[in-house]
């Protein structure tokens, strides 16, 4: 059952070392309020998924900037020069993966799958040291689930018992981190009460979601 | 022609492979100029691996909406008819075959199709983004490119950078010419009237093949 807490209480199950996703596309979806929460609390060593590195002063780049991340998994970096300017200095790993095997990795990690296959990537880098599968004459590769633990994702209408309604092109990532580690927060943009929010209109049930946090407007 | 003449023109060009009632994805940069020559009457849609369906120019100022954003994080619109969709469903879009066009540019392209446009050693490394998945999903990819860079070869017999994908190239369009990938190598389809086909294969390192019925870009 979800539960409303501060973001401050939220922030505090984020420690040391762990993994984390963030939803968000260059900064937009991202939960802002929780990123700057978590870059004042400064835990460190962390590995972040997310799709990109943002920007230095926008989204999850503020987190690269504060030199809290040990590892990153994400699908493009080019938006924020210390993101390379760590991984040249060798201060923090960075992993590139394909967008689409990014969001699918996720999605294997919360739907219980144990990897897919996918074409993405054959003949490239990204092969290197994965298993090769041949399914009806065609070579795939197959990618590994991804999960976390704990995910930050953002709810444009989220309702006390953890339903999202998202808006625009907010979904990316948010519903798919929203299933895929063993703490979920939500950052909602509203809060509403129970039984306000269309059931037709939920994408992610509230079900997958452990606390929520106010954010108000961005 | 001006760099940018130059642009336009390529994306001129390209335009007139869209057909009524595809799904495009146009890249960041000279592919995105594309959107502005759609022939009247066509209805083409424009896919946002973001996360949408229905892409449209870039709101008036003041009208900027933080939550519609392109793939390059700029501000555009929606249209009516469009969707929003998660990142799972934008790839399966793309993975599945669902994307008729895609449209990109390159670092280098080469005669049998393989692309490198993501990342030079030690110079510039970007990350792919959804261009990997784009190139191997779509069912035609077009590559929309100045011919050279700073007089260097870009179409060459053999990629050296760190390749994108492999034989996914369909067409290569550029200032100079268009040129489609095939079985036997580089055919040069149609070139620029201001250029002789002498001018061309200088600028390429591949060995283009000249058809009988070479046309002339008309844009």
């Amino acid at each position: 059952m979800a539960k409303l807490v501060s973001i401050e209480e939220a922030i505090n199950y984020i420690e040391d070392g762990m993994t984390i996703m963030v939803g968000g596309f260059l900064g937009c979806g991202t939960p802002h309020k929780l990123v700057d929460a978590l870059v004042e609390k400064g835990v460190k060593n962390l590995t972040l998924i997310c799709n990109d590195s943002g920007f230095e002063d926008f989204g999850v780049g503020k987190l690269v900037v504060n030199k809290q991340i040990k590892k990153l998994i994400a699908s493009h970096i080019g938006t924020n020069r210390e993101t390379g300017n760590q991984m040249n200095s060798g201060e923090m790993e960075v992993q590139l993966v394909p967008q689409g095997t990014l969001a699918e990795q996720v999605r294997a990690g919360g739907a219980g799958l144990g990897g897919f296959l996918t074409p993405t990537g054959l003949g490239t880098v990204v092969e290197e040291g994965k298993e090769k599968i041949e399914v009806n004459g065609k070579t795939y590769l197959l990618e590994l689930p991804l999960r976390a633990d704990v995910a930050l994702i953002l709810g444009h209408k989220v309702d006390k018992a953890g339903n999202i309604a998202y808006r625009g092109a907010t979904r990316n990532f948010n519903t798919l981190m929203a299933t895929a580690a063993d703490r979920v927060i939500v950052e909602a943009e509203n809060l509403v009460e129970v039984g306000d929010l269309d059931p037709n209109h939920v994408v992610t049930p509230g079900l997958f979601v452990d606390y929520i946090v106010v954010g108000g407007d961005q | 022609m001006d760099r940018n003449q130059m642009k336009q023109f390529i994306a001129k060009r390209v335009a007139q492979e869209l057909k009524d009632g595809d799904v495009v994805n146009l890249g960041i940069g000279l592919p995105t100029a594309v959107a502005n020559y759609v022939p009247e009457g066509m209805e083409v849609l424009f896919q946002s691996e973001n996360g949408f369906i229905g892409l449209g120019p870039a709101p008036e100022e003041g009208k900027e909406d933080k939550d519609i954003v392109n793939a390059g994080g700029q501000y555009v619109t929606i249209l009516p008819g469009g969707a929003f969709f998660d990142s799972a469903t934008s790839f399966g879009i793309i993975r599945g075959g669902h994307v008729d066009i895609t449209v990109l540019g390159a670092l280098q392209v080469d005669e049998e199709g393989n692309l490198a446009n993501w990342m030079i050693p030690g110079k510039m490394v970007p990350g792919m983004g959804g261009a990997m998945d784009l190139v191997v999903g779509a069912k035609k990819v077009i590559i929309a490119m100045e011919h050279t860079v700073k007089g260097n070869h870009k179409i060459l017999k053999k990629c050296n950078l760190p390749l994108t994908a492999v034989k996914v190239v369909d067409m290569i369009i550029t200032e100079m010419g268009v040129m489609e990938v095939t079985e036997g190598g580089l055919v040069l389809k149609e070139i620029n009237p201001e250029y002789t086909v002498e001018q061309v294969q200088e600028a390429t390192e591949a060995q283009l093949i000249i058809p009988e019925d070479l046309k002339y870009m008309e844009v």
